[in-house]
């Protein structure tokens, strides 16, 4: 019931998405605005800054990823739809998992496009370790979303949201963006130290866990009322 | 999962607050199946808040709300699958088609065959030919017709409804109130929240008038609808039902 819950919500997020396209257009649009202006203001004379691209990826990342929060609750709440998802006796932590994948699976989708045009930019080697690259990016984003589709969620009622979703989810994932960061340029390196990414990787993987299992708690407490 | 059942619903000196506000203010009626129950009154007088308590969606500041033996206080899933919800909103997705919503929504309420349930539930609807269509190019009253579909599909035994006469036509009006008669025929628990008394006339069981989020009467099965609303919303506010009976 769990599972299906999870797959009914995701497939609806995705088919949603396709017919309007509406997040990828602007999420993509914002980002690869962001690589540009920091490509044109931090590349001089063809030479790039030393583990530049690294940080200019995830910053492109958590930018468009909140951008996306944000519009994704948007459009449960236009409609009241959300308030249809939590009159349904479908698991709620199950609806909670099925909006974070659609989230993480359109990051990703955007991913696939910043990767290599950072990577053109910013001269970055960031195709060298493709599956490495993908492991990374993967978790860090499945981190940022877990907090940043709790708070989406809580706030979609909220009048200041747009304002306080990044005030509120900022400060709470900035170590998910650092060790995402840290982890993305230990693989840039001509000699990858394998201990440093293994000791980022492993502290991505503890921020997801820790973050999803309190997400999951507290989903259903937060949501009601 | 198995619904909850339950032959009565009652609401026990309810009260709701929001901050200092009173939205709802010691409500107290119970209603069994096969009945159409009728919340009426002004803008304000907390319909819309009842409702959502009754939906599960609020939960009271005093008071205690029993469906069956089930209490609000420990909703879950069983009895969240026996209540359905037409809102002011309609909660429908514009970007899917009738039938994508209605398969989805069946398949959130654990519903056997979705699909199947979709197609039978757009024919009762009378929109079999625009199951492939996008809700966003639905009129108004296609929508709340697909809406009360999707409020349905799981058949439930209480179906809570506010303002379900809006952007309907004469016919497709006439249509609901036939809708509504059929279901308490089957036994369901039917509760609406209305402004439209002329299309609510002859309908009802009871009709409960709200002010203020005080219940300022209860009249059984009602005539005149009209008249009765004038008289007693011109009623001064100490009397309501609780201050008559205190």
């Amino acid at each position: 019931m769990f599972a299906r819950v999870v797959w009914l919500v995701l497939r609806k997020d995705l088919m949603v998405e396709v017919r309007s396209l509406e997040i990828a257009y602007t999420t993509l649009f914002f980002a690869v605005s962001c690589v540009l202006v920091f490509a044109f203001a931090l590349v001089q004379e063809g030479r790039p800054p030393e583990d530049g691209a690294a940080g200019i990826l995830w910053i492109s990342i958590a930018f468009a990823g909140t951008l996306a929060l944000g519009r994704a609750f948007e459009r449960e709440r236009q409609s009241e739809t959300l308030r249809a998802l939590m009159l349904a006796p479908a698991a709620r932590p199950a609806i909670y998992v099925g909006k974070l994948l659609g989230i993480v699976a359109l990051l990703v989708a955007g991913e696939m496009v910043l990767v290599p045009l950072i990577a053109l930019l910013f001269q970055a080697p960031l195709l060298a370790r493709p599956v490495w690259l993908a492991v990374i990016l993967v978790t860090g984003t499945v981190g940022f979303a877990a907090v940043g589709t709790l708070f989406a969620a809580m706030l979609v009622r909220a009048r200041s949201r747009d304002v306080l979703l990044p005030v509120l989810l900022y400060p709470i994932t900035v170590p998910v963006i650092i060790a995402g960061v840290r982890a993305t340029a230990a693989l840039l390196q001509p000699d990858v130290d394998g201990e440093i990414l293994r000791f980022w990787f492993a502290l991505l993987v503890c921020f997801d866990v820790v973050f999803v299992t309190l997400a999951l708690w507290t989903f259903e407490p937060l949501m009601t009322d | 999962m198995t619904a909850v059942d339950f032959d009565e619903l009652k609401v026990d000196d309810v009260s709701r607050h929001f901050g200092r506000r009173r939205a709802i203010s010691h409500v107290s009626f119970s209603v069994t199946r096969g009945s159409l129950l009728g919340l009426l009154g002004p803008n304000g007088a907390g319909k819309s808040t009842l409702l959502a308590m009754l939906a599960t969606l609020l939960r009271p500041s005093a008071g205690r709300i029993r469906y069956g033996a089930h209490d609000s206080a420990t909703p879950g899933s069983a009895l969240r699958s026996a209540i359905g919800v037409l809102g002011h909103d309609l909660f429908l997705y514009p970007e899917l088609t009738a039938g994508e919503n209605l398969e989805f929504f069946a398949g959130l309420y654990a519903v056997a065959d979705p699909r199947a349930s979709a197609i039978e539930a757009l024919q009762l609807a009378g929109l079999a030919d625009r199951a492939d269509d996008a809700v966003s190019s639905f009129s108004r009253g296609m929508r709340q017709r697909v809406a009360l579909e999707r409020a349905l599909i799981h058949r439930p035994r209480l179906l809570l409804l506010d303002e379900p006469f809006t952007g309907l036509d004469d016919a497709s009006g006439a249509a609901l109130t036939a809708r509504l008669r059929a279901l308490r025929e089957t036994g369901a628990i039917v509760v609406l929240a209305t402004h439209d008394l002329d299309l609510a006339e002859g309908l009802l069981d009871r009709a409960i008038f709200l002010r203020d989020g005080r219940m300022l009467d209860t009249v059984e099965r009602p005539d005149g609808l009209r008249s009765t609303y004038r008289g007693v919303m011109s009623r001064p506010h100490a009397t309501t039902v609780a201050g008559r009976g205190a």
